[in-house]
């Protein structure tokens, strides 16, 4: 299980990414909390399945230009 | 005695016992610590503080964890020094410099760390852990050592080894990383999920983050228990910005100062900005960035506490302001050139952000100004090199009074 934080841009926002991931992955999305406003929106959910599944599902979501950051902000800190 | 009521979700407000937890199961929001504001009230007074301890520890009634002597290697209570040569620079009647960069490890970190510490030991942990690049990494390494804690330090595999001496020479554990800085990220997240671990930034989150409380409180005491008009903080998560305003208004909450009426104003660099940006878009919406700027200490791209960062500058009527990359050095040299402190690149970042701030007219010329100074010059002299430059001579005296042009 991952917990993810996507940030759409501009063109992006109308996509159905997250439709798209469950469909053509073996991954299980379960949004949790999103802030969609004109111009930019994330949306932070859980994604579960195998972690390579995982891992391609979110490679994918990356090539579409969607940002995937962990939910909680980074943990490496200065 | 700690006067802590809960856990409770930042965002949906669920509550949580107090453990080892820093994100909401339902929401995924982040987790904050609650404290019996009303009992704190009853016990707290400055008398109370003045007779504790020089450290953060004087402040143990507003802190979720008792003090203890096992981790204490004296964070906290520094010198907040009045300014002379720099506020007479920016044309400034009352400027105060917060100089975090004396702590145990030289930087603001050892204030959360040191909380961290404590409540793991509460806990029951006997392990501390982090991820970091550098200062964090110092703190956790430090503490544990004091603590006789085990530590495990996380770094990214490509970063350069002077940079985490700092840390090596408390001997934890260092793990060095291969992989991306994402890939950093997302190892520590599940292990700190799997192992009986503290690690100190995320699931004791809750507690760490209150350490920082305490620069408002430190602030408030030291300026003669009143509460600044103007407080500029250098930001990197955004979590310490957030603390400082939360510190002030506890004070004032409970009665220790009056009328808490301080902007805060939120400094970053042009390399990493992204709580600085929105501010600039009249957005509330954190757009992640690739950090790529010369403060490598407020080098975090997806900000934790971003969104609160920006909710602080609103309700105190503050402001958020960007340091160009060129501006940091000409930041540290104009502190240490003016009042002797010699600051890392974060604090560049602050006073390039005060300057601006005074040039637009946000601060006013009388108006009590504190800037934080959350780090060591010493950690990152990289960025400010080119100020070495001896003038060389025989050793006699002529040819110092013809090289250096002055006469007995």
């Amino acid at each position: 299980m991952q917990r993810v934080r996507f940030t759409f841009l501009d063109h992006m926002i109308k996509q159905p990414v997250i439709y798209r991931m469950g469909h053509d992955f073996n991954v299980v999305t379960n949004i949790r909390r999103a802030d969609v406003q004109e111009g930019v929106g994330w949306v932070i959910l859980e994604v579960e399945g195998e972690l390579e599944e995982i891992e391609r599902s979110l490679e994918w979501v990356r090539s579409l230009g969607v940002r995937v950051d962990p939910a909680l902000g980074d943990l490496i800190e200065p | 005695m700690v006067h802590v009521a809960a856990l409770r979700c930042k965002e949906c407000s669920r509550e949580y016992p107090v453990g080892a937890f820093n994100v909401c199961d339902f929401c995924f929001g982040p987790l904050e610590v609650v404290y019996d504001m009303e009992a704190i009230g009853d016990i707290a007074s400055r008398e109370r503080i003045m007779s504790g301890p020089y450290s953060l520890w004087r402040y143990a009634d507003f802190l979720p964890a008792e003090y203890n002597p096992l981790v204490d290697i004296n964070a906290g209570f520094t010198p907040l020094i009045r300014s002379r040569g720099l506020a007479e620079r920016l044309g400034l009647e009352e400027l105060w410099i917060k100089n975090d960069s004396v702590n145990p490890s030289y930087s603001f970190k050892d204030r959360v760390v040191a909380v961290a510490t404590a409540k793991a030991l509460e806990l029951g942990f006997e392990t501390l852990a982090c991820a970091s690049t550098g200062n964090l990494a110092c703190s956790v390494a430090a503490h544990a050592a004091r603590a006789g804690m085990t530590a495990y330090v996380f770094i990214p595999s490509d970063l350069e080894a002077g940079k985490v001496l700092g840390a090596a020479i408390y001997n934890p554990t260092m793990i060095a990383v291969n992989g991306s800085y994402d890939d950093v990220n997302r190892l520590c997240s599940e292990l700190a999920d799997q192992y009986q671990w503290a690690f100190v930034n995320i699931n004791v989150r809750p507690f760490y983050a209150d350490g920082s409380k305490t620069l408002g409180y430190e602030v408030a005491e030291q300026l003669g228990w009143r509460a600044p008009a103007h407080a500029i903080a250098p930001s990197a998560s955004g979590a310490m910005f957030t603390k400082i305003y939360q510190g002030l208004k506890e004070f004032e909450q409970t009665g220790i100062i009056d009328n808490v009426e301080t902007r805060m104003h939120c400094a970053q660099a042009r390399g990493c900005s992204p709580i600085a940006t929105a501010y600039e878009e009249g957005r509330f919406v954190i757009r992640p960035v690739k950090p790529a700027t010369i403060a490598k200490s407020l080098g975090i791209g997806n900000p934790a506490d971003g969104y609160y960062a920006l909710k602080t500058i609103e309700a105190s009527g503050g402001s958020a302001v960007i340091a160009e990359e060129h501006e940091v050095a000409e930041g540290i040299k104009l502190l240490a050139q003016t009042e002797g402190i010699f600051t890392e690149g974060a604090g560049g970042v602050a006073i390039a952000g005060l300057k601006r701030l005074v040039e637009r007219g946000e601060i006013q010329p009388d108006e009590p100004t504190v800037v934080y100074i959350t780090g060591n010059g010493l950690k990152t002299t990289e960025i400010v090199s080119d100020v070495v430059h001896p003038i060389l001579i025989e050793g006699t005296v002529s040819a110092f009074e013809q090289h250096v042009g002055v006469k007995a």
